[in-house]
């Protein structure tokens, strides 16, 4: 646990202090006064109302959304079901810059909705609660419809056949068992989205103003420490409170269920109500998560002489951007992939060995602790950025002008993920066995490579996966980072979007494409591999 | 728990390799940056700075060093990033500092000041620091209203030129612009609003505008990109505003990087809503390579930097003698009146001024 420890408290802890410190800390005193002023604002009440408004709703609408699913995913068999879980997780990974483009393609004036039935949500809360359910569809289906594809199906039969009514036997059986899965999802949901960032920036304008955009705004734009350091801690706060109560859920839902292969539950639509299920849930994701992605993708052919290959053509030529860059745009592919994968690394090491030490200890500080690595992906991205610009400038931590700080702070945001995979996983492996290695004579390291290696080898996969989509898409914190001059994915688009022309917006479309193919092939990867025993928490 | 031991020492090796890596970073980061006979001199700037591979290579061939680019986020975060990190800084120069903020960072000492060779050559409405040279001016640049041109000729109607016509009712509902707190295109235009109608009539000019129908988005990419009918990415957006806060040299960007390039240019610029932008550079203070920042800022004025500049970054230059390219002089606008604002008072009432704004368009 030492390992995980240390590397949280020098890369995350030691940082975000440092900046927090810089904004409530003069000449030594520190200025808690500060927070009762700040919080009496009532703009920043305006904020806070807001934030906690806001994802209360996206929560709702998503869980309403995507709940029909998750049971689709867990219950019906169909022709290309792994594709489609893999590309409606695509969205979870891509960087808001590119979605909130194609996104208000689909939602404003002109796009799909309003074509059809001259319907816009541009400008308004809709476009924002839309976007929400755009991104987190995926936490659903995979938290809650892991868990259902793994409930035995004969339990509310058995209901049935003692009398119980369709509706009463789901209600009775099948639905206690998922309900902590069903609070776990919500609660992440509510998590990503209380401290949503690119959406609300983008899709929401200047009069929606979430906790992180403020804390953004007050650090990067305005340079009111004291004030970004306050929200801080507020966000600090809230974010904690909702991790505990997910912890809770958590731990709950590792009560002992009975749990079948998920190929063994699913199988082919039977009757009209199951196959009117299935088409609306294929049609909402057509709707709501194909749509927007194909935007992308069409405008990204979508050259001024008829569709073709132009504009990635001209992501191989350093010209093309007039300088913006100095090395073609496509080099951002390859900065994008070794960045990833070394943050990958990173992650797995950390994360692994953090869910190994929780798997072996119990006790309150161990599950505080648990809690503790998941804070990152509550912990606005500005404050990390910062707290690393002004830490991690000196001997024998001088890392400001080193590329690996990139990989680090990547690797903060795929830590909770590789964690959340492996628990579970490791949990389940039954102890009995490592004891029975070690009388045999086995030394602790052969124990791990003959018991637990090849028991968790799947989820370790899985677990790599995800660190690896998460980083390739990871814009917040690699945005405020200083590095050399070699972008990646996300922040190449970003630069080609903020400069006008077209081929300059046509580049960031088909960018925008390879990141999402990516990703997509990446998860698709998982798919195969996905373990039949156990899925994780996603 | 002999597992767990095993797991720690594991992780401490890991851990160590990852500082093994980190330190074969830093060290080929110290070679360059560190010691006074170093041959890399580091400009750190915002996102958009851009200049040919090509004239770079001449500054080394010239100097004996080489350029490294530290591309550091937007202007604002930029430069806040050089405020925090003031005394231990990144690099060596810092580009990118414009009269809107140019004394937050004066105020906060971020400077070491020089007198750049060729400075005699920089016109004088541009030298904003003349007497203590803490920055050099590095370009300049006009935040304008572009209008679509085909929107207007479609509808037979004259293109606005100036602040005053954009109340008119002819142009209800036609204008986009950008977020004055978060956008430093949007803060120029509402500048320029200042320095059109002074402290006492901004505030009035803008209740016409909101009342006209102005639309407000966070950031230039939007406005831009996804409202503006006129650019290239707001045809495909099926964007329905003609007219858009964005610079004067839009319209050349917008021939630039069209395949094929078109003989005219699909926008235009309304040469009376202009307000001037000129952004600086300076040596930072602490910075690890003196001579080489001295020599860089030199380069930054030189005609040969100042006659790249353009196409790079779409500004203009500074230096009189510099030439245009023929690009601008064929698709750019002349403003000849553009609005500015002293940087003093601009520091003293910015943040007044955005919350006044914010409160009277935004809510």
């Amino acid at each position: 646990m030492a390992g995980p420890v240390a590397f949280f408290a020098v890369f995350f802890a030691y940082p975000v202090v440092a900046i927090v410190g810089r904004g409530l800390e003069i000449d030594g005193v520190w200025q808690f006064g500060r927070i009762g002023e700040v919080l009496g604002r009532s703009d920043i009440q305006q904020v806070l109302w807001f934030t906690v408004w806001q994802a209360l709703a996206s929560t709702t609408l998503t869980l309403l959304i995507a709940l029909p699913g998750a049971y689709v995913f867990a219950r019906l068999d169909f022709p290309g079901k792994r594709l489609l879980r893999a590309v409606v997780t695509v969205p979870f990974v891509l960087p808001t810059v590119v979605v909130g483009t194609a996104f208000l393609a689909l939602l404003g004036r002109g796009g799909l909705l309003d074509e059809l039935w001259g319907v816009r949500f541009d400008t308004t809360v809709w476009a924002i609660l839309l976007a929400h359910v755009f991104f987190n569809y995926a936490v659903v289906v995979r938290t809650v419809g892991g868990l259902w594809s793994q409930l035995d199906p004969r339990q509310e039969e058995a209901a049935r056949v003692l009398g119980a009514g369709r509706f009463a036997a789901w209600r009775r059986v099948t639905l206690p068992a998922l309900a902590p899965a069903v609070a776990a999802a919500a609660l992440m949901v509510f998590l990503f989205t209380f401290t949503s960032f690119g959406v609300v920036l983008i899709l929401g304008g200047p009069a929606f103003s979430t906790l992180e955009v403020e804390i953004y705004r007050q650090t990067a734009q305005l340079l009111d420490l004291p004030t970004a350091a306050v929200l801080t801690l507020l966000q600090f706060a809230a974010v904690g409170a909702i991790l505990a109560v997910h912890a809770r859920t958590v731990r709950r839902r590792e009560t002992a269920l009975k749990l079948v292969d998920p190929a063994q539950t699913a199988r082919r639509p039977r009757g009209a109500g199951q196959w009117a299920l299935l088409g609306a849930v294929l049609a909402t994701i057509l709707l709501l998560v194909l749509a927007p992605l194909g935007v992308l993708v069409e405008r990204s052919f979508d050259g001024p002489g008829g569709y073709g290959f132009g504009y990635y053509r001209a992501l191989a030529s350093s010209d093309a951007s007039g300088g913006a860059f100095l090395v073609p745009p496509i080099d951002a592919v390859w900065n994008s992939l070794s960045y990833a994968l070394v943050a990958t690394a990173i992650a797995l090491a950390v994360g692994g060995l953090a869910a190994a030490a929780l798997t072996r200890k119990a006790g309150r500080l161990v599950r505080g602790f648990d809690a503790l690595l998941m804070l990152p992906l509550g912990v606005s991205a500005v404050t990390v950025g910062f707290g690393f610009l002004i830490t991690l400038d000196k001997p024998p931590l001088d890392l400001r002008g080193s590329w690996i700080l990139v990989p680090l702070a990547q690797a903060l945001v795929g830590v909770p993920f590789v964690v959340r995979i492996m628990l579970p996983v490791l949990r389940a492996v039954d102890e009995r066995l490592r004891e029975a290695a070690a009388v045999l004579g086995a030394s602790p390291l052969r124990v791990w490579r003959e018991v637990d290696l090849p028991l968790v080898r799947r989820a370790l996969l899985i677990a790599a996966g995800f660190a690896f989509a998460v980083s390739l898409g990871e814009f917040g914190a690699t945005v405020f980072i200083a590095r050399p001059d070699n972008p990646t994915l996300p922040v190449a688009v970003a630069r080609l979007l903020g400069r006008p022309g077209e081929l300059n917006y046509g580049q960031a479309m088909a960018l925008s494409t390879i990141l999402m193919v990516v990703c997509a092939a990446a998860l698709l990867l998982l798919e195969r591999i996905r373990t039949d025993k156990t899925s994780g928490e996603f | 728990m002999s597992t767990t031991k095993k797991l720690t020492v594991t992780a401490v090796a890991a851990a160590l390799g990852i500082s093994t890596l980190a330190a074969c970073g830093g060290e080929s980061e110290d070679s360059s940056t560190g010691g006074s006979k170093s041959k890399t001199v580091t400009l750190v700037s915002h996102d958009s700075f851009a200049a040919s591979p090509a004239v770079l290579k001449e500054f080394t061939q010239e100097t004996g060093y080489t350029v490294k680019v530290l591309k550091s986020g937007d202007a604002g975060a930029a430069l806040n990033k050089e405020i925090l990190t003031k005394g231990s800084p990144q690099g060596d120069v810092f580009f990118g500092v414009d009269n809107t903020l140019l004394s937050r960072a004066l105020d906060n000492d971020l400077f070491t000041p020089y007198a750049a060779k060729g400075l005699g050559q920089v016109s004088d409405e541009a030298q904003l620091d003349k007497d203590k040279h803490r920055v050099t001016p590095v370009d300049t640049g006009d935040i304008c209203v572009n209008y679509d041109k085909k929107y207007f000729a479609d509808k037979k109607l004259a293109p606005p030129q100036s602040f005053d016509d954009l109340i008119k009712p002819e142009y209800k509902n036609l204008l986009v612009t950008e977020n004055v707190a978060t956008s430093s295109p949007g803060l120029g235009f509402l500048l320029g609003s200042v320095g059109r109608y002074g402290d006492e009539g901004w505030q009035d000019y803008w209740k016409k505008l909101k009342a006209n129908g102005v639309k407000v988005v966070d950031g230039w990419e939007q406005a831009y990109n996804e409202e503006f009918s006129g650019s290239a990415g707001g045809k495909k957006a099926k964007a329905d505003r003609p007219l858009v806060v964005s610079y004067a040299s839009s319209p050349p960007a917008e021939v630039l990087f069209a395949k094929p390039q078109p003989t005219e240019a699909p926008t235009g610029v309304a040469t009376g809503t202009c307000f001037r932008q000129t952004e600086f550079a300076g040596l930072l203070d602490g910075a690890k390579n003196e001579a080489g920042g001295k020599a860089l800022l030199d380069f930054l004025v030189s005609k040969k930097f100042q006659e790249d500049m353009p196409l790079n970054m779409f500004v203009n230059p500074v230096v009189k003698d510099a030439k245009l390219p023929e690009l601008f002089t064929k698709f750019g606008a002349v403003v000849d009146k553009p609005e500015t604002v002293a940087p003093d008072k601009i520091a003293k009432n910015r943040e007044q001024w955005v919350q006044s704004w914010s409160s009277l368009v935004l809510k």
